[in-house]
């Protein structure tokens, strides 16, 4: 039977995945399934409203108030729901802190599970077979290919996102910030910091 | 399932590659992968174990040499089919050939950001107490299900400790295949690395993986 494509043999190249798609939505959108304005938020809720600042308002909030510290701990869910991040793929967050003495990764082993509220959609890296094989036998060895190197008495706890429940890294907080604004704070702390495969920049590191 | 989603140990992908300054999106066409993704799940004919069992379910030669939208958009396609709201042949034209299947309306654009920022929860009523507590050491089952489970093949017949109780939540290896939520406790289990992967692992290191209670055991 001759067709455009074969949809049997997968995708033949981006383009034909682009054609696939755009043939399919003008399938669900002729059969009323979808509706075109919908798909527009969507993809502007992803692309411009949410992020990974929020969950850097989350950390610099950590980092200067204990009372919310407390809560992040206690219930991190209800204390980010508090600055208003909340929904899909947030839903039951758990805060793990980095110390002295231990350094947290997360992955997802299984797919791609991550805390859409607070960091936005994943990167790719975090999908590939690369990243969910070896952060859980390879830790210090993912981090290598970050460019970071923990000191040699650092424990690393990583988190395998198989359930429900969502994690947040909450990097170490750097030295030579005594005194900083929430939002000047907020600044140091980099997505990968809140997954665990980078630490939050140094004062030297951002623009003053 | 033993499928090409378990990924955790395996070796030989190569080092992770991160880029700089990263869009959100590569390409115009996974945007509209996610968002279709998202838009037709409104219509509640499927859960989001269902998606991950269809993502799972790809031969697995697909599954490893595809972009994850390419995932999302190949499962998507089948979960449609499978679920009676487009036939193949209209996957293949593009076209309508078949009336719409009786489902609630599309979502219309004032609604869905109200959606997308409550979200679903997944904890429910525990039907029975807890049968394990903090510092609980437990042994996962050594299970090979055909179906959908959420125990990392790297984590099955291994001693960890209970480090979190988290509620009962909807148990996937159920709410995948139709069974309903089956809900059970769901806990953070600590596994050392030395016990996942042997004694010369980093001693030190460990390995958190969230667990059903079905998938655990007295240790």
């Amino acid at each position: 039977m001759p067709h455009d494509h074969d949809h049997d043999d997968g995708f033949s190249s981006l383009e034909d995945t682009a054609l696939r798609v755009r043939a399919l939505e003008s399938l669900l959108v002729e059969k009323g399934y979808v509706d075109p304005a919908t798909l527009d938020v969507i993809v502007d809720t992803y692309e411009t409203k949410i992020g990974p600042r929020n969950g850097a308002a989350v950390v610099a909030k950590a980092w200067s108030d204990a009372e919310f510290l407390d809560w992040l701990r206690r219930d991190a869910s209800e204390a980010i729901a508090s600055l208003g991040y909340t929904g899909r793929q947030g839903e039951h967050m758990r805060a793990v802190e980095n110390t002295a003495k231990v350094h947290n990764m997360v992955v997802c082993t299984l797919c791609s599970c991550y805390p859409w509220p607070v960091l936005g959609l994943p990167p790719v890296w975090y999908k590939t077979a690369a990243y969910r094989s070896r952060a859980v036998i390879d830790p210090r060895g993912v981090l290598q290919d970050f460019g970071v190197e923990l000191p040699a008495d650092k424990n690393i706890q990583v988190w395998d996102s198989t359930a429900e429940l969502r994690y947040l890294v909450i990097p170490e907080r750097p030295q030579g910030t005594e005194g900083w604004s929430e939002e000047r704070l907020a600044e140091l702390v980099t997505r990968n910091s809140m997954i665990g495969t980078g630490l939050a920049l140094g004062p030297d590191e951002v623009n003053p | 399932m033993n499928g090409p989603q378990d990924m955790g140990g395996l070796q030989g992908f190569g080092p992770v590659l991160p880029e700089t300054d990263e869009p959100v999106f590569h390409g115009e066409w996974e945007k509209h992968v996610l968002a279709l993704t998202l838009a037709i799940g409104f219509l509640g004919q499927w859960n989001i174990d269902e998606s991950r069992h269809a993502r799972e379910s790809l031969p697995p030669a697909n599954y490893l040499s595809w972009s994850y939208y390419q995932i999302w958009m190949k499962a998507l396609e089948n979960m449609l089919e499978a679920k009676g709201l487009v036939s193949h042949e209209e996957i293949t034209s593009g076209k309508a050939s078949s009336p719409r299947a009786d489902v609630k309306p599309a979502t219309g654009p004032k609604a869905a950001p109200g959606i997308l920022s409550t979200g679903g929860p997944y904890v429910r009523p525990a039907l029975a107490p807890a049968k394990f507590a903090p510092g609980d050491k437990v042994r996962t089952h050594n299970i090979n299900p055909r179906g959908h489970t959420r125990l990392p093949r790297y984590a099955r017949a291994r001693i960890g400790e209970i480090v979190f109780v988290n509620g009962a939540h909807v148990f996937p290896d159920a709410h995948a295949h139709g069974k309903g939520e089956d809900p059970h406790w769901l806990y953070t289990v600590r596994f050392t690395a030395c016990e996942l992967w042997g004694e010369e692992a980093r001693k030190g290191d460990n390995v958190n993986v969230d667990c059903w209670e079905p998938y655990l055991e007295p240790a």
